[in-house]
């Protein structure tokens, strides 16, 4: 296992490098000069000159990238034009909020959409079968900021149950924290669980077509067992793959939703920084996400041997 | 004699096919089963045994299926019991096993798991507790190391243990009825053998009563005590097998068991011999001749010499050779024009991958083929192409070496085309069609339209578009009915007759094989053990195995069945798999008679052979 580990861990370092070289050329390929650029809108022509010197932006592009990735590899990201603080450090805060946003969308897109998915295939064609897939296909066309404001609209300023701005810590306290993240989540959650239950649905219903179905009913075993025991393990692949690929999804999903929340996290500093046109954080955080897509990814291939015995590394 | 412990009464069963229509497909049958008694249901595809077996099971699909009539177990009636307490019936009263072992188990749980979740579904037992039964259970089955063998997944099995496995699971809760649909037709004849043994022994041992469907003769003879015949969905004859076999009253009964191939039915003939045809409205019969003399003694249309096909198993990241598969291992032999050479043997033993490496659809190691003086192995791509005109293959599977996208005389035409043959093509289409038994005006339908023999009929015309002069056939029966099958074989003698052509025929199914060859090649692990004349093959068998896969075959006849074999655990093929500096050993053949070589074989066969 550990050996599989370590395989697949070298196996992402030319994903990276991919990812890397692209977003060292954001800078690049902008129109204009990147110490103009990097400097900022205020810079005295003399201030650009000392920055170009200082980050040695004269050199040749293929040394720059290799310095940079240096730096990168030692977890020096780049220092914000606009606060002109460590982009590690911006990225260290505002981790919390938005991996609170993720995993809870996770947990309750995956707890939600997998039975719907079930119910689906079980009753395939008839109401309760069509009912969930045009659900699905309304998450799909709704985008997350409108579902997003018509949740707030609702259940905070006409209902007033949950607060539609803002977040809070965990170590303030559970609950003030999973309150500030509901509605959240569940914006966020619409299109994850609309794309998780049909893939579960689909992947079900090849499923229970199969002979050991067929035995499993033999043997006696009960309705529930047949579905959720012997079908779902079997369908399972297909599914975590999706969730796998539809972590992109969170990522694009929770910028939009951190700025509709006014959430403090990584989508609301990533905003910022393309409106204010801060560069270094721009590609901190391109970086950052792309790794832990590719991290991701590497965890959905471990679970898929967890649940199909017959998949080996 | 005991009072019927499963007692079916008027069983309907109708599908919905769309809108408010339903199919009748079962109309109205009644029987019943005894305690210790086997009943075997016998029919040819779509005759509804299955569908019957499963409606008594309730385990058709309640939203498209009308079930009616009655179905008793003792004394409960089961098709108005409500759902739950029809599930504990499921499993703890009536057991069922199906034909496909190799898709029956749940590919991502253990055997044990599986062993164990039956035993607790219907009996209140602790898990440990179980585990032990379900070790019990693996031993009663005859299968060895159970204790570690229950930790495997069912992939580390093959066909037959996988079968075995699912006779166990059906045994967990002492059920009074099991229910065998078609549980040895995907088997080997030998590994049938051992699973209708085992099915006997434990029958004994449990007082079970069987409900045995199957659609082939040879097994119901050795296996069953009372015989249904079903025919579209009717029970149209019922008695004692013996009764049965002896004296037929339906047509159809007649012309099933004149479709059963039997060994031993062509002694004394040379030439292939025709099945009889049995006319099913009338129940006359035609009588079977020996096919005229076709072979040209002096025209070799194919010459095999030292053929070698290996496949490298590779592993770890720089995908190192570590074992090497020897599927086809320095086999020699001719095929005259107008001859069929028979390539029989088990599955895994290389008769496929020999067919497939003659055509160099499989790269072969080493060796030469050499097909109008020139060698295959060796050919450049265009020439190779040129020589495939000569050799065509047909396939076993109609259902699946028809594209469903092409229309039938687009199948045909392609290899027309693909040879620049555009002009008239679509009458030669016509031409071939009419040939296989089909009608020209058929070539604008779709493979779906079809019944599997029909299909059969446009593979062998597609085969047949460029005048090939061999045919390499692998299986091309085993996927069809009995009576089909005959109607099939009967067709390539024909064919065989008007144009002279040689057959390379590959089957496991030793009957066909006496039937449809003049010569007999024996396979097992990649290489020949015996070949000659099929008269002295069959007549006087030389080497142990061939003598074992004779023996292995059912005998369409109830009164040979006390002849009892021991339970051996399992008498699989041995492994073809051989690490990388592994030489095989030289062999020598013995002549036994003109024409008839039996390889000289070693002492493992001679203990063996003494285990059976």
């Amino acid at each position: 296992m550990a050996s599989i580990i370590l395989r697949r861990l070298l196996a992402t370092v030319p994903v990276m490098g991919v990812v890397a070289l692209f977003v060292f050329s954001l800078l690049h390929l902008s129109p204009g000069d990147p110490a103009t650029i990097l400097a900022g809108d205020q810079a005295s022509p003399a201030d650009v000159e000392r920055l170009r010197d200082a980050l040695g932006l004269d050199r040749a592009l293929p040394i720059q990238f290799l310095e940079w990735i240096w730096r990168v590899v030692q977890l020096d990201l780049g220092t914000s034009i606009f606060t002109g603080l460590p982009v590690t450090d911006l990225i260290v805060q505002r981790l919390e909020p938005t991996f609170s946003l993720m995993g809870l969308t996770l947990l309750f897109s995956v707890l939600t959409a997998v039975p719907l998915g079930v119910l689906a295939a079980w009753r395939a064609n008839t109401f309760s079968d069509r009912a969930i897939m045009a659900g699905a296909v309304l998450g799909f066309s709704v985008p997350v900021f409108v579902v997003g404001y018509i949740l707030a609209w609702v259940f905070s300023i006409k209902l007033g149950w949950l607060p539609a701005q803002g977040y809070r810590p965990i170590e303030n306290g559970f609950w003030p924290w999973l309150r500030n993240l509901i509605l959240p989540s569940m914006a966020l959650g619409f299109i994850y669980i609309a794309l998780i239950a049909r893939v579960t649905r689909a992947s079900m219903l090849e499923v229970l077509g199969q002979d050991y179905i067929r035995t499993a009913k033999a043997k006696g075993v009960s309705r529930r067992g047949v579905l959720f025991v012997h079908a779902l393990k079997n369908a399972a692949v297909p599914v975590v793959t999706i969730i796998g690929i539809g972590v992109a999804l969170l990522i694009s999903g929770a910028v939009v939703t951190e700025t509709v929340f006014a959430i403090p996290g990584l989508g609301t500093l990533v905003v910022d920084a393309i409106l204010r046109r801060d560069y270094p954080v721009i590609q901190g955080v391109i970086l950052f996400f792309s790794f832990v897509y590719v991290l991701i990814n590497l965890i959905v291939d471990l679970i898929y041997t967890v649940f199909d015995p017959r998949i080996r590394y | 004699m005991t009072s019927p412990i499963l007692n079916v009464e008027n069983l309907k069963v109708a599908f919905n096919v769309g809108d408010d229509r339903w199919r009748q497909i079962v109309h109205g049958i009644s029987f019943n089963v005894r305690e210790k008694e086997t009943v075997a249901i016998v029919g040819e595809s779509g005759s509804g045994k299955s569908v019957s077996a499963m409606a008594l099971m309730r385990l058709l699909p309640e939203q498209s299926t009308r079930v009616s009539g009655s179905v008793r177990l003792a004394d409960k009636e089961l098709l108005t019991l409500h759902e739950e307490q029809m599930r504990r019936v499921r499993g703890d009263d009536i057991a069922m096993i199906f034909q496909e072992p190799m898709t029956s188990l749940n590919p991502v749980f253990t055997v044990g798991f599986q062993l164990v979740e039956a035993i607790r579904l219907h009996r209140d037992i602790s898990r440990a507790d179980a585990r032990m039964e379900a070790k019990k259970l693996l031993e009663k089955v005859r299968i060895s190391d159970a204790d570690t063998r229950l930790d495997d997944y069912p992939d580390a099995f093959s066909g037959g243990m996988r079968q075995r496995v699912m006779i166990a699971m059906a045994l967990a809760c002492n059920p009074k009825v099991l229910i065998a649909d078609e549980p040895t037709t995907a088997l080997d004849v030998t590994i049938q053998a051992e699973i209708l043994d085992l099915i006997r022994t434990l029958q004994d041992e449990e007082r079970l009563a069987v409900l045995f469907i199957t659609h082939d003769m040879g097994v119901v003879a050795q296996i069953a005590d009372r015989t249904l015949v079903m025919y579209e969905g009717n029970i149209v004859e019922q008695g004692p097998t013996e009764r049965l076999f002896r004296s037929a009253e339906h047509p159809y009964t007649r012309a099933l068991l004149a479709a059963v191939p039997r060994l031993g039915e062509s002694a004394g003939h040379t030439r292939p011999m025709r099945f009889p045809v049995v006319d099913i409205e009338t129940g006359k019969v035609d009588s079977p001749g020996e096919s005229p003399d076709t072979v040209d003694d002096g025209r070799t249309v194919l010459e095999v010499v030292d053929l070698t096909t290996r496949y490298p198993i590779t592993s770890g990241v720089f995908n190192r050779v570590i074992l090497n598969v020897h599927a086809v291992e320095k086999i020699s032999f001719t095929l005259k024009a107008g001859e069929t050479l028979a390539l029989v043997g088990e599955s895994g033993c290389g008769k496929s991958t020999t067919g497939r490496s003659i055509l160099r659809l499989t790269q072969p190691t080493s060796g030469s083929v050499i097909v109008n003086g020139n060698d295959i192995v060796s050919l450049g791509p265009k020439q190779l192409r040129e020589a495939r005109r000569d050799m065509q293959m047909v396939f076993q599977d109609p259902f699946a070496s028809l594209n469903p996208r092409h229309t039938l005389g687009d199948a045909i035409k392609e290899p027309l085309y693909a040879h620049g043959f555009k002009k008239g093509a679509s009458d030669r289409v016509a031409d071939l069609l009419t040939r296989v038994g089909l009608t020209p005006d058929m070539s604008r339908r779709y493979p779906h339209e079809l019944s599997g023999g029909q299909r059969q009929r446009v593979c062998i015309a597609r085969a047949l578009a460029l005048e090939p002069k061999l045919i390499v056939a692998d299986e091309p029966v085993a996927a069809l009915d009995a009576s089909i099958k005959a109607k099939v074989v009967n067709l390539m003698l024909d064919l065989q007759a008007s144009m002279q052509l040689a057959y390379l025929f590959i089957s496991h199914d030793m009957a066909v094989v006496e039937r449809i060859s003049h010569r007999v090649a024996v396979m097992y692990l990649g290489e020949i053990v015996e070949i000659g004349p099929r008269s002295a093959v069959f007549g006087n068998p030389q080497h142990p195995y061939t003598k074992k896969l004779l023996s292995a075959v059912p005998e369409a006849d109830p009164s040979t069945r006390s002849k009892k074999r021991s339970l051996s655990t399992s008498t699989e093929l041995k492994s073809p798999f051989r690490s990388v500096d592994y030489r095989p050993p030289a062999r020598t053949y013995r002549t036994v008679s003109k024409g008839h070589q039996v390889q000289e074989w070693g002492e493992e066969w001679n203990k063996e052979f003494y285990c059976m």
